[in-house]
């Protein structure tokens, strides 16, 4: 479904990318883990078109979407909830749901709406709240909310447990694991808290300074010693 | 003058020392005299230059004239001010409360070297009474200030809620205003000026309201409606009809033109560019003889006609119609006046109900989106050039709109009309009634335009109104007067864009 070849992205002459490659199959729920700076959310923006790669493909569906403008990637079927869930602070809950809705067809945004409430219920209760007097929790939900309301084919989350407290922490990770098994949407997630993680996830890699050092099975990456030495025991988990 | 009202506005704001009851009545004295003492040596700091030397033409060049009773007069009730305050806030608010009710009648009477001390002098004792009467009924001095925004935020919510019974009340009063018996031409002038205000406000607060892109050149377009109503008039004979459309168009094609190269840009950057964009438009105004006339202007604009059916003169000419013949009106030159009244209502009033509307459609509500948080908005498919775009030129058009208005009403144009100081007017009704605010809007335009032509009399000192509500909104409502936001759509209403909620009052 999406593909990197090669991919090399930079922030002004600082190279953030260097020469990266993934794959992401239709269904799958593929998790990309790594240490601050490692790259990860620049990859996740890379496809997005902001920084743009400046050398090699992004392929979405077969079609090239390296040099198009973002609003057209989004078009295609392909959802952000960005980094720091990026939520309109004085928007109420619905408002930010409904500019979630930008791109999809306004005949299903009752259906969508009635989507996304089942999987976040607090949500419908907080409706006409504005989205910055909810909690870190809530927010995360209102950002994946946010994104699954323009019906997304691939759905791309940066580090969706930032912050949270573990309990939610959880709660998120089985709703992921919901959106993608019963709602059929493709998942890239960008993760810290890599034990959650990569035992949700089909597949891994493990990014270190703009590279791609691990690749595998979620299982197969737990069990490895070089992952566990630098990411499942050195206090995450 | 505007140093001594400023030196006691700001010792109005100091939190009183020793809210308590310290060392009864002599304790309280004392740290009274001691801050009145205090505020007095700052109001003297700041007076003397200001106020007590004065240089004037003489022959064989400047002199000095020094004004010392005014500086010891303003001294005094800089003193008696703070001194007042500070016992009322000790604890002794009924005697401050005669006091100063006392000063303020006694002020009536007694000769002041100049007016404005005069009112200061009045002003000051009954501001000091009210707030020694609200010590005395209340039994606490001050707010503090959370609680006070707290208590502003209520009021302007509420306010905002009111709004659908507050906007009908208003309209009508506006409708019937002409016919009220003290509406005589002054004040018809000043309406008419601040409805003008009102446009202009509502039309920017699209651009720097919704969009949050700070525009600091928004006369630009004011002036391309005005010089467009003003040429075609001139060169091809056009009524005002039919350039006002034109106008509006022309005005949007200008932001359209400026939008594309601007609008790459970001913050402090897109303020600055617009600020150019302003200047050069009235540069090429000034310097383009052959075509706007430069300096000179353009004189001789046509006034509006009755929608091209009648004139507002005394005789027609031919077989024309006057307006006043057409109803049977004797001939007055207020029907043209309340014409221009009703003429830049209707304008106003559109531009209202566009940019109400418009914020529920999804374009509006992208606006807002781009204000909160561009990056948020990208990642959701907006496009956000197009957008930009869309609020630029939007918001442009309806200056032009307003810019051709005032072509019509002045009858004459120049550059002089355009300058930067217009956009600061301008992009302060907008903040001071609280960004993104309709009605904020209508309220600053009140202060900011209203009071200083209500205090024309008071000649240069009228800009003291100006400053002091300057003052004391940014004081008690640093985020605009009406700042607080109505949600567009609620779930309650259970319809999803389009006109739901068009009516919801509730308040989260």
């Amino acid at each position: 479904m999406l593909g990197l070849t090669d991919v090399y992205a930079y922030y002004g002459a600082i190279e953030a990318l260097r020469g990266v490659s993934v794959e992401v199959k239709t269904g799958e729920i593929v998790t990309l883990i790594g240490a601050n700076g490692a790259g990860k959310t620049t990859l996740l923006m890379t496809i997005c078109g902001n920084p743009r790669a400046r050398q090699g493909r992004i392929l979405f569906d077969g079609a090239d979407i390296t040099d198009r403008p973002t609003y057209e990637i989004i078009r295609r079927g392909i959802a952000q909830a960005p980094e720091g869930r990026r939520i309109f602070p004085r928007l109420t809950v619905m408002e930010n749901l409904q500019l979630g809705a930008t791109t999809a067809p306004e005949v299903h945004l009752a259906r969508n709406l009635e989507r996304v409430f089942t999987l976040f219920p607090i949500l419908k209760e907080r409706a006409d709240q504005r989205g910055g007097t909810l909690s870190g929790g809530e927010q995360q939900m209102l950002s994946i909310a946010r994104a699954l309301m323009s019906e997304p084919r691939l759905l791309l989350l940066d580090e969706p447990s930032l912050g949270l407290a573990p309990m939610i922490v959880k709660q998120i990770f089985r709703t992921i694991g919901e959106i993608n098994r019963d709602q059929g949407v493709t998942i890239f997630m960008v993760e810290q808290n890599a034990h959650h993680a990569l035992r949700l996830a089909h597949r891994g890699y493990v990014m270190v300074n703009g590279v791609i050092a691990l690749s595998g099975t979620g299982t197969e990456l737990l069990a490895n010693p070089e992952v566990r030495a630098a990411y499942l025991e050195g206090g995450h988990g | 003058m505007t140093t001594s009202s400023l030196a006691s506005t700001a010792s109005i704001r100091r939190p009183p020392r020793g809210g308590t009851t310290g060392g009864g009545l002599g304790g309280a004295v004392a740290t009274a005299l001691a801050d009145g003492v205090i505020a007095a040596a700052v109001a003297f700091l700041f007076t003397l230059p200001l106020v007590g030397l004065r240089t004037e033409i003489a022959i064989g060049g400047l002199a000095i004239n020094t004004r010392f009773v005014e500086v010891a007069v303003a001294v005094a009730l800089v003193f008696l001010g703070r001194f007042g305050l500070s016992l009322s806030a000790a604890g002794y608010p009924v005697p401050v409360l005669a006091a100063a009710l006392a000063v303020a009648g006694a002020s009536l009477a007694i000769d002041f070297p100049t007016a404005p001390l005069q009112l200061i002098a009045v002003a000051g004792g009954l501001i000091v009474a009210m707030i020694a009467g609200w010590t005395a009924y209340t039994g606490r001095s001050t707010l503090s200030r959370a609680e006070r925004q707290k208590r502003m935020d209520a009021i302007g919510a509420k306010v905002q809620v009111w709004t659908i019974w507050l906007a009908p009340i208003a309209i009508t009063f506006a409708v019937l205003l002409p016919f009220l018996p003290f509406a005589d031409r002054r004040f018809l002038d000043i309406a008419i000026l601040i409805l003008t205000y009102i446009m202009l406000g509502w039309g920017l607060n699209i651009i720097v309201g919704l969009a949050g892109l700070l525009d600091l050149g928004f006369v630009a377009f004011y002036a391309v409606g005005a010089y467009s109503y003003a040429l075609m008039a001139y060169h091809f004979d056009l009524s005002f009809w039919a350039c006002l459309p034109l106008a509006g168009l022309f005005a949007a094609l200008a932001g359209l033109l400026l939008g594309f190269p601007v609008l790459r840009l970001r913050g402090d950057y897109f303020a600055i560019v617009t600020l150019g964009f302003g200047e050069i438009i009235r540069v090429i105004l000034l310097n383009w003889y052959q075509f706007t006339g430069g300096p000179d202007g353009i004189a001789g604009i046509p006034r509006p006609s009755f929608f091209g059916l009648a004139e507002f003169i005394r005789r027609p000419r031919g077989d024309d119609v006057a307006f006043h013949q057409m109803f049977g009106l004797d001939y007055s030159s207020l029907h043209r006046m309340i014409f221009l009244y009703y003429l830049i209502l209707a304008l106003a009033l559109i531009v209202n109900f566009f940019t109400v509307r418009i914020r529920r459609l999804p374009i509006g509500r992208a606006w807002e989106a781009l204000r909160e948080d561009d990056i948020a908005c990208a990642s959701l498919g907006i496009n956000r050039t197009n957008i930009k775009l869309a609020a630029f030129s939007i918001s442009a058009m309806w200056g032009g709109f307003a810019g051709a208005f005032f072509a019509t009403r002045q009858g004459f144009i120049s550059p002089e009309s355009f300058t930067f100081i217009e956009s600061a007017i301008i992009l302060s009704v907008v903040v001071l009634g609280g960004m993104g605010s309709q009605l904020g809007v209508v309220v600053a335009a009140f202060v900011v335009i209203g009071l200083p032509e209500w205090f024309r009399e008071l000649e240069q000192y009228r800009m003291l109104a100006f400053g002091a509500g300057m003052v004391l909104i940014m004081l008690w409502r640093p985020r605009g007067l009406l700042s607080h936001r109505e949600p567009t759509i609620t779930l309650a209403r259970r319809r999803f864009g389009r006109a739901a909620a068009a009516t919801s009052g509730e308040a989260t």
